[in-house]
């Protein structure tokens, strides 16, 4: 039904005509992106989920799952979190290619038993000399207008050298680092966002 | 021990909301107190990543037959049609767009959503597609709703469409909204008017266009889409001093 032979569209009749060229502003994601954007959320599909290597998937690389909760200034579970990672794979690249095996990017949610968010994965390697290995994340919820970007590292590599971590103050860098724990379900990195308060998340400002 | 919150906006104040914005209550205990660290190089020059068809399917950008299930959703059918670009005002091909959106009740199918409006079982107000060699997308819908909200008292969000965009960079990243022209409500509504730039608040509203108006058919809406983001090519703001 929508029109078959389209001629593309110019700056005539957009609603950003010259005079008012600039970025779109980000808005909130609301409490109820989960209709859009989480996997099978009430049956309906979704582009992608919170399982970035399927099960039984010959891609090399250590399986990990990061776990944890987004906590609000009262220390209260946030319900309605988005949280998207961009990641290497187990040699340190990343992907450019959709059809790639892994493809490195997976979205979660804390819509769940005890607010907790899963994404299952693997240990993504170091993209290159000095940089420790990391997860890339995009944060947004509920109240917030624009969306927070931040970095996850891990527990047992040695942060030491990371150009990342440098920019940030000795004191906060803890709050950068998910804790790993052996479990009869594999490695479990465990990682809660803080929002304000004492060990408040650093975010990084794009 | 917490500190203070500081007065703070995101890398470019005067085209993204703050993320303290008091008259939108849900920010108080949610935004950060800290200031943010400069984003290094090594975030910022990260590929967006990348979205095949394959993960599309057929009337995945039609929300009037894409959740049917005996019969056409009710409402007023619209037409979407408009271009993501850069912040040069090139064509961004390929780019994944997902949309959400309350139905013409201005009910989202979502759980948690106590609304007193109907649901509309033919309508899930969930659309995706992706950006073609012009950087166009075109999507079928319904009209949203406007909806009550707990906000502060008498609160009603404008009619709206989420839409959230993948450039080509992980800082092109983009959810917003789309809002509709001539729409009382946005002078009321804080999550709109927490952008401080009233230009950049117009980005935000369709034009109701009678060129992609379809006779007998449905409303034509453009809206286009600009993402900033883009490392290579910065954007000057006009006031990027407070």
């Amino acid at each position: 039904m929508t029109t078959e032979h389209r001629t593309p569209l110019t700056a005539a009749g957009s609603n950003i005509p010259k005079a008012l060229f600039g970025p779109s502003p980000s808005q909130t994601v609301g409490p109820y992106f989960h209709q859009g954007l989480a996997d099978h959320f009430q049956g309906l599909r979704s582009a992608v989920g919170n399982v970035a290597v399927q099960p039984g998937s010959s891609v090399p690389g250590e399986r990990i799952t990061l776990l944890g909760r987004v906590l609000d200034g009262d220390g209260v579970p946030v319900e309605d979190a988005l949280i998207e990672v961009w990641q290497a794979d187990a040699s340190g690249r990343y992907a450019s290619d959709d059809a790639a095996p892994f493809h490195g990017y997976s979205r979660t949610h804390t819509r769940t038993e005890g607010n907790v968010y899963t994404i299952r994965t693997i240990k993504p390697g170091s993209a290159g000399p000095g940089l420790a290995p990391r997860l890339n994340v995009w944060l947004g919820m509920r109240g917030l207008l624009t969306h927070l970007i931040t970095a996850v590292y891990f527990s047992d590599e040695d942060n030491s050298a990371d150009p990342v971590l440098a920019l940030v103050p000795p004191e906060r860098r803890h709050t950068l680092i998910a804790r790993r724990e052996e479990t009869p379900d594999g490695p479990v990195y465990r990682f809660d966002f803080r929002m304000q308060g004492q060990d408040e998340t650093v975010f990084f400002a794009p | 021990m917490t500190r203070p919150p500081v007065e703070q906006s995101p890398a470019a104040p005067s085209v993204h909301p703050p993320h303290l914005f008091p008259a939108y209550t849900s920010s108080v205990r949610r935004a950060p107190h800290e200031l943010l660290i400069p984003l290094p190089d090594a975030l910022r020059d990260l590929q967006g990543p990348v979205f095949g068809e394959g993960r599309l399917r057929p009337d995945d950008n039609d929300t009037t037959r894409n959740g049917r299930v005996n019969g056409e959703p009710l409402g007023e059918r619209i037409l979407v049609r408009g271009r993501v670009l850069d912040s040069r005002g090139r064509p961004v091909r390929g780019a994944l767009i997902e949309t959400w959106q309350a139905n013409a009740a201005g009910r989202y199918i979502h759980q948690r959503d106590q609304h007193d409006a109907p649901l509309d079982p033919n309508f899930t107000g969930t659309a995706r597609m992706l950006t073609d060699e012009y950087g166009e997308y075109t999507l079928v819908t319904i009209k949203p709703g406007a909806y009550p909200w707990r906000n502060h008292p008498n609160a009603w969000r404008p009619a709206h469409i989420h839409f959230s965009i993948f450039g080509t960079n992980f800082t092109q990243r983009l959810v917003s909204q789309m809002y509709f022209p001539g729409d009382p409500l946005l002078a009321y509504d804080p999550i709109y008017q927490a952008i401080p730039d009233e230009k950049g608040r117009q980005r935000l509203v369709s034009r109701f266009d009678l060129d992609l108006t379809q006779p007998q058919w449905a409303l034509g809406y453009r809206f286009d889409i600009v993402l900033g983001g883009d490392a290579q090519t910065p954007f000057e703001e006009p006031d990027h001093d407070h």
